[in-house]
């Protein structure tokens, strides 16, 4: 139970003269849910997008699933799912097209496509509205629709970018329902960036507080609280004794911007 | 690590080979784009209506002043393959911001962590444009038969036209999506796209034959893609004497092939914004 699925070190990425992580250190072990908590513009999606081969990095070693991220990085993507923050489904197709071309992506045969694709559909609810334009689906269901698409071919870890972000709480509450059930039916290892307080504590076993660029703690909600010595305190509080204030300085307008149109996905 | 690692899927049978990989990559890619289309041909429907008013207008107009050395065919089926290789070219041209628009939108970043090679991605886009230009030749081909336009239309110049369009899809989609991945945003690239199309189109053989440019223009015209891909298209639904068909194949699939190797360089630009 102890296997590591995702060992990263000292991980670094500039964008110019923004340090926009630095010296990122962490370990997810097979079949936990690890959160990386932060303010907007802390370099979560960065740290993310880096994992997932989508960025190179500046400095650091990165291994999942005992394979190093270097060179042939199609090894690894052979064994990663990933949901990013922006919409990663086409609103012109159906929910079913939209799994069919990745199980084609992923490299599925033929007969084991149609089975895994049906059992996708019951995982995440979506049975009923396979045949419908994904662009008539709520927030919710094309969420649910996208984790769906990123764990077709049975990844070992799955990657999910502030997976609630612009849902409203109902849809939130399903959102979460699910990747509890991936988590514990399916034993899924899963890394989940969040600024929600709430969702980390709620949804994770372990959690990295990560502020500017850093990591300033990691361990459990008690742990974190442990460490801090006061048992009883919220989120917050422990947020604010290990990263300052959790409302510091943001990237200005080029960060509103970014974060509205994720917000806004797709009506 | 232990084997399963390598293998994350052994209960799905033997990896297959790259080679065939690489292929049901780009058809599903493809795929993509053809399922699109056929929900919504409004849009592939409407860029007939440009080419239809070039054929009208300006084919019957030019046709009365007869002042063009047209041989023994009719200037509006001189016109004809020029106007194909225009509507192809205006399509494809303008394809980067559909990719711009899927990176915005975060499709792409999706894309790019699956196992699909770079190069399966890029010639997956490029032939998705194709697959449009092919709406576009049928459109037109079927335009030309309602008003009568004489051209050569069996089986064998059908396939070369198709090949052509196929070629011309894809060389300058290509094109596009070098651009894309240069300037970035979908505005700037609507904007070199609009300074480009027209620039193109006149120093092209698509109106007038080569053989009555000024020499300026003529030197131009030769180094104009476009020119390759009107006259094969002219050679076959004309059969103009004095064309070039092998030249014309080779002239883009050359091109073609260099637009693919430096998407596959620069693709790593358009991903990250
Ligand atoms: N492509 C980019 N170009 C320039 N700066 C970037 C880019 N992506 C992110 N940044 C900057 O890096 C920092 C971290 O961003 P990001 O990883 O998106 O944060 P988070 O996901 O935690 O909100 C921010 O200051 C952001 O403005
Ligand atoms: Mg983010």
């Amino acid at each position: 139970m102890d296997e590591v699925t995702v060992r990263v070190r000292d991980l670094a990425k500039r964008f110019g003269e923004v340090h926009a992580v630095q010296g990122v250190s962490f370990e997810v072990h097979a079949g936990e849910c690890f959160g990386l908590l932060g303010p907007n513009g802390a370099g979560k999606s960065t740290t993310l997008k880096m994992l997932t081969t989508l960025l190179p990095r500046d400095g650091g070693t990165i291994e999942i699933a005992g394979v190093p991220l270097t060179g042939d990085v199609t090894r690894v993507r052979a064994r990663i799912g990933y949901v990013p923050q922006m919409l990663s489904v086409d609103g012109s197709l159906t929910g079913y097209e939209n799994l069919l071309i990745f199980a084609k992506l992923y490299g599925l045969r033929r007969g084991e496509r149609e089975r895994r694709i049906a059992d996708i559909l019951e995982l995440v609810g979506l049975g009923e509205a396979a045949d419908r334009l994904v662009k008539t689906y709520s927030g919710g269901m094309i969420r649910k629709l996208e984790i769906g698409q990123a764990i077709l071919h049975q990844p070992r870890v799955l990657f999910l970018d502030e997976p609630t972000v612009g849902l409203d709480p109902v849809a939130r509450k399903g959102v979460w329902e699910h990747i509890e059930r991936l988590q514990q039916e399916q034993n899924m290892t899963i890394l989940l960036t969040t600024h929600y307080m709430e969702e980390a504590e709620s949804l994770c076993t372990r959690i990295a507080i990560m502020s500017r660029g850093r990591i300033a703690a990691v361990g459990t909600p008690a742990e974190l609280r442990a460490q801090m010595g006061n048992p009883d305190a919220s989120m917050d509080d422990v947020f604010a004794h290990f990263a300052g204030s959790f409302e510091h300085e943001e990237g200005g307008m080029k960060h509103v911007f970014r974060s509205r149109r994720t917000a806004r996905r797709m009506g | 690590m232990s084997s399963e690692a390598v293998a994350p899927h052994a209960e799905w049978g033997k990896p297959r080979h790259p080679a065939v990989l690489f292929l049901v990559h780009v058809a599903a890619i493809l795929e993509m784009e053809a399922r699109k289309l056929r929900k919504d041909p409004t849009e592939l429907l409407m860029r007939g209506v440009q080419p239809a008013l070039w054929l009208l207008v300006f084919g019957q107009a030019f046709s009365r002043f007869r002042v063009l050395p047209t041989g023994s065919v009719s200037y509006k089926a001189f016109l004809t393959p020029g106007i194909l290789a225009q509507s192809i070219t205006f399509i494809s041209i303008f394809y980067g911001i559909a990719i711009i628009w899927e990176r915005d939108m975060g499709l792409l970043q999706k894309v790019a962590t699956t196992p699909i090679r770079k190069s399966a991605l890029a010639l997956g886009k490029m032939l998705s444009a194709s697959i449009r230009s092919l709406g576009q030749a049928v459109i037109i081909l079927v335009l030309a038969l309602i008003l009568q336009i004489h051209l050569h239309l069996g089986a064998l110049s059908i396939l070369g036209v198709l090949l052509m369009v196929i070629l011309g899809g894809a060389f300058f989609s290509g094109l596009s999506m070098v651009i894309a991945a240069i300037v970035r945003t979908r505005e700037r690239m609507m904007g070199i796209g609009q300074l480009i199309t027209m620039p193109l189109f006149f120093s092209s053989n698509a109106l007038y034959p080569m053989s009555v440019m000024p020499g300026w223009l003529k030197v131009i015209a030769t180094i104009n893609p476009m020119s390759y891909l009107v006259d094969g298209l002219r050679g076959l639904l004309i059969a103009t004497p004095d064309t070039h068909f092998g030249l014309d194949v080779l002239v883009l699939v050359v091109a073609g092939l260099l637009m693919l190797a430096l998407n596959t360089v620069l693709y790593p630009r358009i991903l990250a914004g």
